[in-house]
């Protein structure tokens, strides 16, 4: 039992290493017909160090990563700020919930062809379907995580001394921080699921766009390379979030 | 410190309800869950609304938030915040009420040091045991210097011995400060050693207002007699000390060992289910074990309520179905009743042990 808690921290890479040596195996040794459509992984390193080497990849990330800065940011503050004032405030939270409780369930693609119209194909439109897909699951978790506050912390507060604003910041929104880190985490690995797609739809530039260019040349390796660069960028962010919400609530939660 | 005054207070179960409660003194509302005994605290600390009027020293304060009414409010989960270590959880008071960085600072370590918790300082309530949160709960309740101190069963969740402990040594804190106090509990025992004066309520009624030993000795009404468990109270004809801090006493012509503090017993109470009954004589000195002949038997309920005749006295005797099944109890048998010595309560003078 205790050598098996020894070999835990390093164990997750063993695997990687075997799905790798057998995805590498297979590919040479032709097992799969058509080996065209099945690049070694080998070669898709090879391609990744090209595409880094002259710049296509790295334009391509930067735009992908700039659209999904903006539109999880602005998605995110506008979430949690609407999210604190429908949990905090129970007329707001009245009035707001059916129109949220509405459009919530809409897929985010989903707003694509009516933001293409109402937008255009540009920067704005990759932004507005990120911060779509980041606004309304934050405001469904942060709202949430507000109102599940236990109300006995709430009412020490007030014989405390606390004013409403100073309950709000310095009880309910950190006690509510598990709640709203889970939409933030979630959603910070959608945003970039979203980009992805709406590039491969209707922009031009981006990790999607470079995708679906190297799905007409029928360049595999360029695909997966594409792929993983998503896999590492969904992972990056959720893992960002787990650690910052480890830092501000680990003493505690 | 202020007195406080409940005029015709109406909220939830509690309807017209008077109370007053005197500068300094340490008032326990004692009464069965959902007598109205949280709420009438909630109204004291403003923290619900409410038909009638409160009282400080006089002065209505009906009007007023919690946070202008002065109190120290210990909730029965205490609910300190879990994501302050104890120091801030004290601290927080102070700092909403923006006190300058030093005076906050020697105020904490003041508190931390009454309620000898400085060691437990930067820990988070979660690394707490039952007893460090309560002493840290206490400590934020009184960091602001409440002129009110409200304690909701604040030691419900707490062993025995612990709740033992912590119970002496708010007594004496709340003496040492002076500050007007309201202690909410159901539990007899505790209300008797904590306070001052007793304030039963029932259903939302007050029922009687009096020190201990007047309500476990004299309760006014069946139902505060019922609440306290319907005692045998027996008059004290004659009472000699026997050292090593027992004092033989006579009732009605039984001579009962009880616990003796220096004064004279006037009355003793038993409890009917603090008494045992044996169909046999029991082994060991014949110390407080006495025949007596049984004159009625109600197996009504739960519990199984025998009438005993002892000397001059009639007792209530009470026992579980399950006991009184196995024995062979009749009217007119004549069986042996055992007193335990620590479960006699002793009325001296208008105090009670």
């Amino acid at each position: 039992m205790s050598k098996l808690k020894k070999l835990r921290p390093g164990w997750g890479i063993v695997p990687i290493a075997i799905f790798l040596t057998i995805w590498e195996t297979v590919a040479r040794l032709n097992l799969i017909p058509g080996h065209f459509f099945f690049p070694p992984f080998s070669t898709v390193v090879g391609e990744f160090y090209y595409l880094t080497a002259n710049g296509v990849l790295g334009h391509n990330f930067l735009s992908s990563l700039v659209r999904v800065l903006i539109g999880f940011s602005a998605g995110s503050l506008a979430g949690l700020l609407v999210g604190t004032i429908m949990g905090w405030k129970d007329v707001v939270n009245k009035s707001l919930s059916p129109i949220i409780s509405l459009i919530y369930p809409i897929p985010a693609l989903g707003w694509l062809p009516l933001l293409m119209l109402w937008l255009g194909i540009g920067e704005t439109l990759p932004i507005a379907i990120i911060f779509i897909c980041s606004f309304f699951p934050i405001v469904y978790n942060t709202a949430t995580g507000i109102r599940t506050v236990d109300k006995n912390y709430i009412q020490v507060a007030r014989t405390l001394g606390a004013s409403d604003m100073k309950i709000l910041t310095t009880v309910v929104m950190p006690l509510a921080l598990p709640n709203i880190f889970t939409g933030l985490r979630l959603e910070s690995g959608m945003a970039w699921r979203v980009i992805i797609a709406a590039e491969m739809v209707a922009i031009p530039t981006g990790i999607g766009a470079l995708m679906m260019k190297a799905e007409s040349l029928m360049r595999i390796d360029i695909i997966i390379v594409c792929l993983i660069v998503l896999a590492v960028m969904c992972f990056s962010f959720e893992k960002f979030f787990t650690f910052l919400e480890a830092k501000l609530t680990g003493q505690w939660s | 410190m202020p007195s406080i005054k409940i005029k015709n207070v109406s909220k939830y179960v509690c309807r017209k309800v008077n109370l007053e409660i005197l500068d300094g003194e340490l008032l326990v509302l004692l009464g069965p869950n959902g007598a109205g005994k949280s709420t009438l605290l909630n109204v004291i600390a403003g923290l619900i609304e409410y038909e009638g009027s409160v009282l400080f020293d006089g002065e209505q304060v009906d009007e007023l938030s919690p946070r202008k009414r002065k109190i120290g409010y210990l909730f029965q989960n205490l609910n300190l915040f879990p994501h302050m270590d104890v120091a801030s959880n004290i601290a927080y008071s102070l700092k909403v009420q923006k006190r300058p960085q030093s005076a906050l600072e020697a105020r904490v370590n003041e508190l931390l040091q009454m309620m000898k918790i400085k060691h437990l300082s930067s820990r988070y309530p979660g690394q707490l045991s039952g007893g460090e949160k309560q002493r840290v709960a206490l400590a934020r309740a009184l960091a602001m210097a409440p002129q009110v101190l409200l304690l909701d069963e604040p030691l419900s969740s707490l062993d025995m011995q612990a709740s033992k402990y912590l119970r002496m040594e708010l007594r004496q804190l709340q003496k040492k400060l002076g500050i007007t106090t309201i202690y909410v509990t159901h539990d007899l025992k505790e209300a008797g050693e904590m306070a001052d004066r007793i304030a039963v309520i029932e259903s939302g009624r007050m029922e009687q207002v009096a020190r201990p030993g007047e309500v476990f000795f004299s309760p006014v009404s069946k139902k505060v007699s019922d609440f306290i468990g319907a005692p045998n109270i027996l008059d004290c004809t004659y009472c000699h000390g026997l050292g090593r801090g027992v004092v033989e006493v006579t009732c009605g012509g039984l001579p009962i060992i009880v616990p003796d503090d220096g004064n004279e017993v006037k009355k003793i109470a038993l409890l009917p289910r603090d008494i045992y009954v044996s169909e046999s004589k029991p082994p060991g000195p014949e110390v407080n074990r006495f025949k007596g002949i049984i004159t009625g038997i109600d197996a009504a309920d739960d519990m199984v309520r025998l009438k005993v005749k002892a000397g001059e006295n009639r007792l209530i005797v009470e026992m579980p179905h399950h006991i009184y099944r196995d024995m062979d109890l009749v009217v007119g048998k004549e069986v042996f009743l055992i007193l335990k010595l620590r479960s006699i309560k002793v009325y001296r003078n208008e105090e009670q042990v």
